[in-house]
């Protein structure tokens, strides 16, 4: 019976922090929906708002999204082999280069973003271009992809793995495509699932980084809330919403499906 | 098996190192090594842990870089600056460095599949392999969900498959247990003498190292202590080291006037025939040598535990306090603890060690 009763107790609790954490996010998509958030439901609903910010801002819910993707593509790129080159090298070098890659995330995004408009604001073309946004988000999220790929290296002997297909007569380039990469899939899964998720909420250093011509999501949806009325500002979390949920929960099942490609 | 295995038989080639030398940090791993290993011959490197046994089959597959230039040659040819990937050596690990994320026949085929071999073709050949280390059922199967006997013939075909010049394995069998250790130990034997390759085979158990090497060489601390047949190795030890780390050896001190060894023992009479002129002596021999007997130069000892073996057993039994011998006797005799037995050696299996300063 007490077993019990401090399971009720426990499903109470989990069920009263994810009511407080839910709550204000439906009270949003609720404000974006309704014609009048101040009159309540009896003013009715409507997609107005829906509509309005679509015209308004589409263009920087594509940009996150390409943005993101970028970051994502250039995290893998340097990220994985990375980690694997330092794992290998070992030693007290390593270490340090990989407190050097983590620095960025400890730094205020604020003062990254300065750093790198004092470094390369001169280059007006690159400035300006969407790609200026994509450097700041790699600098920002290559720790967490190196971080999660490290984790899984140091789980299976990957020198013997290697060894052994030297063994049969492979290159190092086609051992790390055949028996390191297959073996520290998860790593990589998790390292995008992160890397995707951080970019495409990141403000802090988006903000600092971006141009008129370079807005993403959470930097319009800062503008909105700082300039248009509530409901407008409420729709656009409503487009946040509607564009982050799925695009997670498609990686998730896409690193499943990999998964079990693999395992079974 | 043979009609089996003719498809695939080839000479391997021979191996010869020349002072080949290893250095980790200061530290000298591998004593300036000479070995001449014929086409063909299985060669053991048997020793305690931290001898150098691996090292030196490492320096042999490329996975470790020798000291200086020009210290190993197959057939004549030097390899020392070729990366393993280029000297077409058949690998087998200890931990078998299967790949998980390969099937049982994809790990075999891998090796082809790297020599671009087509698909056809190789599979093919991966069947005649799996076949022949009776995994024909297993092809399928992912690494992981294998047994360890399973796994370890996967990483026999496999290193096979890409037809090495030399094979070279690494304890190979030292994570199975002991029943399987012995039938696999049986069956890798044979499958090698088949196949007629260069292998050189890291053990540091005696009986693995008997069953499996046409020779055997025994290290100790980074060198080649003794090198020869493993009839040789086991009667004919080249110096204590060898002598105890090959089976069981009794050692017997003292000195020789008349061709008779006299041992300062407290059961008097401990004496033993060896020949020779007066000397200071170390004596030693197997336990199974040894024979009952009433007459003059015998030794004298005191019983103090008996093991039955079946056709034999084995006697521990002490020439004085602390000091113990084991004969090996036929189990039909009855000894009783605290008896005294007395026996003699057959000299011509008896080994004489230069007692040390
Ligand atoms: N990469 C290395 N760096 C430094 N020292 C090493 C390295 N590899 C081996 N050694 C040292 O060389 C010595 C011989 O090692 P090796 O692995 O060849 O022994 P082994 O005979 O195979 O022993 P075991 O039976 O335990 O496997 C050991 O003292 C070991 O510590
Ligand atoms: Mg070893």
């Amino acid at each position: 019976m007490g077993l019990r009763w401090t399971t009720l107790a426990g499903f109470a609790i989990t069920a009263l922090i994810a009511l407080f954490l839910v709550v204000p996010v439906l009270l949003s998509v609720y404000a974006g929906l309704s014609v009048n958030y101040a009159r309540g439901i009896s003013a009715g609903f409507t997609l107005d708002w829906v509509r309005q910010v679509w015209s308004l801002y589409s263009d920087t819910v594509w940009r996150s999204l390409i943005v993101a993707l970028m970051t994502l593509a250039l995290t893998l790129l340097i990220g994985v082999p990375g980690a694997y080159a330092l794992v290998r090298r070992g030693g007290r070098f390593a270490r340090i280069v990989e407190e050097l890659v983590t620095l960025p995330v400890a730094i205020p995004g604020l003062a990254l973003a300065l750093a790198l408009i004092l470094a390369y604001g001169g280059f007006g073309a690159f400035r300006q271009s969407t790609l200026f946004v994509v450097v700041g988000h790699v600098l920002f999220t290559l720790p967490f992809m190196m971080r999660a790929v490290i984790a899984i290296l140091e789980t299976i002997d990957w020198r013997t793995l290697d060894e052994g297909a030297a063994s049969l007569g492979s290159p190092a380039w086609l051992r790390f495509f055949d028996v390191i990469l297959p073996n520290v899939r998860p790593g990589i899964v998790a390292g995008a699932l992160t890397v995707v998720t951080l970019s495409i909420g990141e403000f802090n250093l988006t903000w600092m980084l971006h141009t008129p011509m370079t807005k993403t999501l959470p930097v319009g949806l800062a503008d909105a809330y700082a300039s248009m009325r509530l409901e407008v500002a409420s729709a656009y979390t409503l487009v946040f919403l509607i564009m982050v949920i799925p695009l997670l929960i498609g990686l998730q099942l896409a690193a499943d499906l990999t998964e079990k490609r693999t395992k079974s | 098996m043979n009609a089996r295995a003719e498809a695939f038989t080839r000479c391997g080639s021979a191996i010869t190192t020349n002072a080949l030398t290893k250095t980790f940090h200061g530290h000298t791993v591998l004593q300036p090594t000479h070995l001449e290993i014929a086409s063909g011959e299985i060669l053991v490197l048997l020793g305690p842990s931290g001898c150098g046994k691996t090292t030196l089959l490492r320096l042999i597959a490329g996975l470790e870089q020798p000291d200086g230039p020009n210290m190993i040659r197959f057939d004549g040819e030097d390899v020392s600056a070729l990366p393993i990937e280029k000297r077409n050596v058949g690998m087998v690990f200890q931990s078998y460095a299967l790949f998980p994320n390969m099937t049982v026949a994809e790990n075999v085929g891998y090796g082809l599949k790297v020599k671009g071999i087509r698909r056809k073709q190789r599979e093919s050949e991966t069947k005649r392999l799996l076949a022949l280390v009776g995994l024909e059922d297993y092809a399928d199967r992912r690494i992981t969900t294998v047994s360890g006997g399973q796994r370890q013939r996967t990483a026999l075909a496999r290193a096979l498959a890409i037809k090495p010049r030399v094979l070279l394995l690494d304890e190979p069998l030292a994570a199975l247990d002991a029943v399987l250790r012995e039938r696999l130990r049986v069956e890798i034997g044979l499958l090698l003498r088949e196949f007629g390759i260069t292998a050189v085979y890291v053990t540091h158990d005696q009986a693995e190292a008997m069953a499996i090497g046409d020779r055997i060489a025994v290290m100790q601390r980074g060198r080649i202590e003794q090198i020869g047949a493993p009839k040789a190795i086991y009667h004919r030890p080249a110096n204590d080291f060898v002598a105890d780390f090959v089976g069981t050896m009794n050692r017997l001190e003292g000195r020789v006037s008349d061709g008779i060894l006299a041992v300062d023992a407290e059961h008097t009479q401990a004496r033993l025939r060896v020949g020779g002129g007066d000397r200071s002596a170390v004596v030693c021999f197997r336990p199974e040598v040894a024979r009952l007997t009433a007459g003059p130069g015998a030794i004298r000892a005191r019983v103090i535990a008996t093991t039955f073996f079946g056709a034999t057993q084995r006697l521990v039994a002490e020439v004085a306090p602390g000091r113990q011998l084991q004969l090996d006797l036929a189990s039909s005799l009855h000894f009783a603890p605290g008896q005294i037995v007395a026996f003699d050696a057959d000299p011509q299996a008896i080994i004489e060690f230069e007692k040390d300063a």
